[in-house]
């Protein structure tokens, strides 16, 4: 009973995609070659994947592995490749700025930390909620969501055309 | 009779391919629309080709529409009950509101629907040659599609949101298509003015139709089954004695306001002669069968709940009745001033839609609509023609005074379109004006309106006076200006520079020599062709509806006008597309009994008001016609004349008219007549007057909107002066000389680096939610 | 599970993100942690979802990863002109904002 409670192989499973994904990003942020940082970014980005999946939300998950995956990563490397950035490693793709960095990181993250524990303390998650269907979601976005959904997709449009307009040689 | 009647019940009415698929219409010239912007400047002929096409297309949909239409009111006993076709999709829905889409075909959507398609086709192929080597040609007519795209749709529409959304598309298009020539400073602030004085009015109808959804959507969703918004519904539960008088009101109140300004009634017409900076062919466009009839026919679509909200028939006045009587008054007042040929005729449209709203406000809904069917001919031909001239004749100008007269001699096609167009406008018996515009002031009188009859007879007598005068200084007397061929001096320049020059580069370097050697002359066969065309519907579409010949000749009225029975809606929802509905009470043959707008109904629903139809009498149509003529006589009667028997070319015009035959052999001397016309009527009569109204147009009306400008500006200068200068400024500058100490001492952090601007950003949201934290622990 | 485990992952890629976006000279590379602070909301959200049992949360994970490719859209093709006036994409060389 206690083992069903705990959701073991979950649990199990959170933590090691848990674990790559920090180190991950930590090798995104850190590594001195832009298109590992790419790659690495991939890694993290699958992670959080699954672990939508865990979070029981597969339509986002989904999503999630066709846009980042396959539209935004393709745009990172398109843009590194334009951009000429040297394929290997570089020596200054880092400022001077680590001083400010660590402490911002470090002061941001002790809050979150402080405010969570306050916050959430050892609430659990409810075991055996069902898996949000497709239905459901669009029910929602075609719903309540539309006039965001409309709003998003004036967005969408616009990033379209400022994209183009920005980008192109005239 | 009655036994008949009873049979004819369970009859099912026709209907058919095109009736049941108008909702194609507007989408024909959208795709086009589409075609032409992505692959228009690819096509052979600048896309000009896909434009026309759609238009034909649509117009060829059309015809089949009405004529299937007529074939369905045939097919039913006289005096029933047509119901429309009517054809409802989900657009969206959200939270309960649910949004349809479709249409709603009933004779008045047939009818203008068929004047759209129509004027639109031929304005397409007149801009073909008007247009041509236009630098942005393809654009031109892209809008142009889009345009009668936006007008099919509103016309179509089944509810209100389609009805706005067409509404909207025409406004946007129009702003495009008057300020074509945007170089030039003048138009685009036409097109500005153009732009946001309808959007004033949208605001009516915005507020309107939001009004008349939340108060109607009830009962229309309990009785019909279809939400607030549809036309069919809000017809009905205006009738239905459901609607509290004010929301009515209001809602009819905000709706006419809109249509206030799409029609350029009278406080918001000023943008429509400012609207003539576009080119000739979307002036006539706008002016006869599009945007301007679009605030007439809205209230002519939801006609009940004018009818209802202002109490329409009811004692007294009412709103939209009083504004067409003004508008008709100033604005045919305001078309002496003018030396602009096109701002004549914007005038002119500006009095005749008065006369369609005094119409409606009246009752009478028929002969309003009548109006703008025959209206859109003859007016979209003396656009044309204006524009024939220009193009032809007078070197890109269209000041009458300056560069026009006498062209007669050299635009025949032109001048003889011309003429007939301005007989129909002024009303002349045979001519298509005569049998609408009579209607609405025989109506309006026989409804009890006594005042505005006499407007309306006041507005006949100077339609008819302006217009000759117009019609003199384009064709008669001796050329002018660019006409008599001076456009290669300083003067003829100026005023075609004044004009479309920058438009026109391309077309004056093979043009210009051309006109220097021809002089006046006649347009090319794809300007006179739409010009006959027209001219021949401006001679003949009066007989549509024909009513001194008696019953048998009212066609119009028998197709068009929707009866005014109780009807039972069958079911939960009503039926549609095709399906008649059973009716509830048998009508006798004189068809004018029903309750229908004076009663609440009983055992169904009403979707017309029960409207008066005055009989028609000769003495009526003798005084009309007698104004009429006084207009002319009293300013240039002999003047017409004399060119009618010197010109053989007008003996068809003589022959049909034996009045103005006879009239002829007084004009012998036309500069006497001239003079005549120009400094006795005109400066002792007309001028003062129509000075005056002008004078309250610009200082007035303009003074109104300045003065709040300059009320503002003068309290503005005083509160600088000791607010702003003595007690802010002290403030300012001290937290001025603090901040700048502050601001010195922050400069660092403004490194430029981006990154440094994040970490700051961070770092302090960072400590922001600490601190935060802190608090609430 | 807890709630915890995951708004702690959340808070973590949050916090790796926001070091990126401090310290990284090359403007993709600031792009790439602005998509790490993304995904790190988009964890919280979904925990929360599950946590409440409504699907408002899915809808707004579903707008943020929408919006997230905007961003990149216009970012990336910030970048490209960038490149292209100064043949470098070095965050340092812009410091025309200098006060």
């Amino acid at each position: 009973m206690i083992a069903a409670d705990l959701l073991v192989a979950q649990n199990i499973g959170f933590t090691i995609i848990a674990a790559i994904m920090v180190i991950g990003a930590l090798r995104v942020v850190t590594t001195s070659n832009v298109v590992h940082a790419a790659l690495w970014l991939v890694v993290v980005l699958a992670g959080a994947a699954a672990q939508y999946v865990l979070l029981a939300a597969e339509f986002v998950a989904i999503t999630q592995v066709l846009v980042y995956i396959g539209a935004v990563m393709v745009l990172f490397l398109f843009g590194t490749m334009l951009t000429r950035a040297r394929i290997g490693a570089e020596t200054d793709l880092n400022n001077k700025n680590w001083f400010m960095g660590v402490p911002v990181a470090v002061l941001l993250f002790a809050t979150l930390v402080i405010a969570l524990n306050d916050g959430f303390g050892d609430q659990r998650l409810p075991s055996d909620s069902p898996v949000v269907s497709t239905q459901q979601l669009s029910d929602q976005i075609f719903g309540p969501y539309l006039l965001p959904f409309w709003a998003l997709s004036f967005v969408l449009l616009a990033a379209v055309i400022g994209a183009i307009v920005l980008s192109r040689r005239d | 009779m009655l036994a008949a009647a009873t049979e004819m019940t369970e009859t099912v009415l026709s209907s058919g391919w095109f009736l049941e698929n108008a909702w194609l219409i507007p989408i024909i010239p959208a795709i086009s629309f589409a075609l032409i912007i992505f692959f228009g400047k690819r096509m052979p002929k600048k896309g000009s080709e896909f434009g026309v096409a759609s238009m034909l297309g649509a117009l060829v949909l059309s015809a089949g529409a009405a004529y299937q239409w007529i074939q369905r009111v045939n097919g039913a006993e006289e005096g029933a009950y047509i119901a429309p076709i009517i054809k409802t999709w989900t657009w969206w829905q959200n939270d309960g509101v649910s949004l349809g889409i479709g249409q709603h075909v009933d004779g008045l959507t047939v009818t203008i629907l068929i004047v759209v398609a129509f004027i639109s086709s031929l304005v397409q192929i007149y801009s073909l040659e008007y247009l041509r080597g236009d630098r942005r040609y393809t654009h031109f007519f892209a809008s142009l599609t889009l345009f009668s795209a936006g007008m099919l749709n509103m016309v179509v529409a089944e509810n209100m949101i389609q009805l706005i959304l067409g509404w909207e598309i025409m406004g946007l298009c129009s702003f495009m298509l008057i300020g074509h020539w945007w170089e030039e400073g003048a138009n685009s602030r036409a097109a500005l003015k153009a732009f946001f004085t309808t959007r004033t009015g949208d605001i009516g109808l915005l507020t309107g139709t939001a009004v008349l959804y939340f108060a109607a959507n009830e009962w229309t969703t309990k009785t019909l089954g279809v939400s607030g918004f549809s036309i069919r519904g809000l017809s009905s539960w205006a009738l239905s004695g459901d609607p509290s008088s004010a929301a009515i009101t209001v809602g009819a109140v905000a709706l006419f306001i809109a249509a206030i300004g799409k029609s350029g009634q009278f406080p918001l017409h000023t943008w429509l002669p400012d609207a003539m900076a576009g080119p000739t062919p979307v002036s006539s466009l706008l002016h006869s069968s599009t945007m301007v009839v679009a605030g007439v026919f809205l209230v002519a679509r939801v006609y009940p709940v004018f009818f209802e909200g202002l109490n329409i028939l009811g004692s007294g006045a009412n709103f939209i009745v009083i504004i067409g009587g003004i508008t008709i008054v100033i604005a045919a007042l305001l078309a002496f001033v003018q030396t602009d040929i096109k701002k004549v005729l914007a005038y002119s449209t500006v009095s005749q839609l008065g006369y369609m709203m005094m119409g409606l406000g009246a009752g009478a809904w028929l002969p309003a609509v009548f109006h703008i069917f025959t209206h859109a001919f003859f007016k979209a031909c003396l656009f044309l023609g204006a524009g024939s001239i220009s193009h032809s004749s007078s070197h890109h100008s269209f000041e009458m005074k300056k560069d026009m007269g006498g062209l007669r001699k050299f635009m025949p096609i032109t001048f003889t379109t011309w003429i007939i167009s301005t007989l129909a406008l002024c009303g002349v018996f045979p001519f298509s004006g005569f049998f609408s515009k009579d209607e609405i002031i025989d109506n309006v009188g026989y409804s009890g309106y006594n005042v505005f009859m006499i407007v309306g007879l006041a507005g006949a007598f100077l339609t008819a006076a302006y217009m000759t005068r117009a019609t003199y200084l384009t064709f008669f007397g001796s050329p002018r200006g660019a006409s008599a061929g001076e456009h290669h001096e300083e003067e003829g320049h100026g005023a075609h520079a004044s004009h479309d020059d920058d438009a026109h580069d391309s077309h004056d370097t093979h043009g210009h020599d051309a006109h220097a050697s021809h002089g006046p002359h006649e347009s090319g066969w794809l300007i006179t062709a739409p010009l006959i065309i027209l001219a021949t519907l401006a001679l003949s579409s009066g007989f549509l509806n024909a009513v001194p010949f008696g019953h048998g000749w009212e066609n119009l009225k028998k197709w068009v006008e929707p009866s005014a029975e109780v009807i039972n809606p069958t079911g939960v929802a009503y039926v549609v597309g095709g399906a008649g509905e059973a009716r509830v009470t048998a009508i006798e043959a004189g068809y004018e009994k029903s309750d229908c707008g004076t009663k609440t109904p009983v055992d169904g629903v009403c979707v017309a008001p029960q409207l008066k139809h005055a009989p028609f009498k000769w003495s009526k149509a003798a005084l009309s016609t007698f104004i009429v003529f006084a207009g002319m006589l009293s300013s240039w009667f002999v003047c017409v004349q004399l060119y009618g028997r010197k010109n053989k070319k007008l003996v068809g015009l003589t022959e049909r008219n034996k009045a103005l035959g006879a009239g002829y052999k007084f004009l012998l001397n036309k500069y006497y007549l001239d003079a005549l016309y120009e400094n006795v009527i005109v400066r002792a009569i007309a001028h003062p007057i129509a000075r005056g109204a002008y004078w309250i147009n610009q200082n007035i009306l303009d003074g109104i909107v300045n003065g709040a400008g300059t009320s503002a500006k003068t309290v503005a200068g005083w509160v600088y002066r000791n607010v702003d200068q003595k007690l802010v400024d002290g403030a300012v500058n001290s937290s001025g000389n603090a901040a700048q100490a502050a601001g010195g001492s922050l400069q660092p952090v403004q490194s430029g680096k981006v990154n440094m601007y994040g970490a700051l950003l961070f770092g302090s949201a960072a400590i922001g939610a600490l601190i935060l934290v802190i608090i609430n622990t | 599970m807890l709630v915890n485990q995951f708004l702690m992952l959340g808070a973590v890629l949050f916090c790796i993100g926001v070091y990126g976006v401090i310290v990284r000279k090359n403007a993709v590379m600031v792009l790439m942690s602005i998509e790490l602070i993304l995904n790190s909301v988009n964890i919280n959200l979904l925990a929360f979802s599950l946590r409440n049992g409504s699907v408002d949360g899915h809808t707004f994970a579903l707008y943020v990863i929408a919006v997230a490719a905007a961003e990149v859209g216009v970012g990336l093709a910030m970048v490209l002109l960038m490149y292209r006036n100064r043949r470098s994409i070095g965050l340092d060389e812009l410091s025309e904002m200098k006060g």
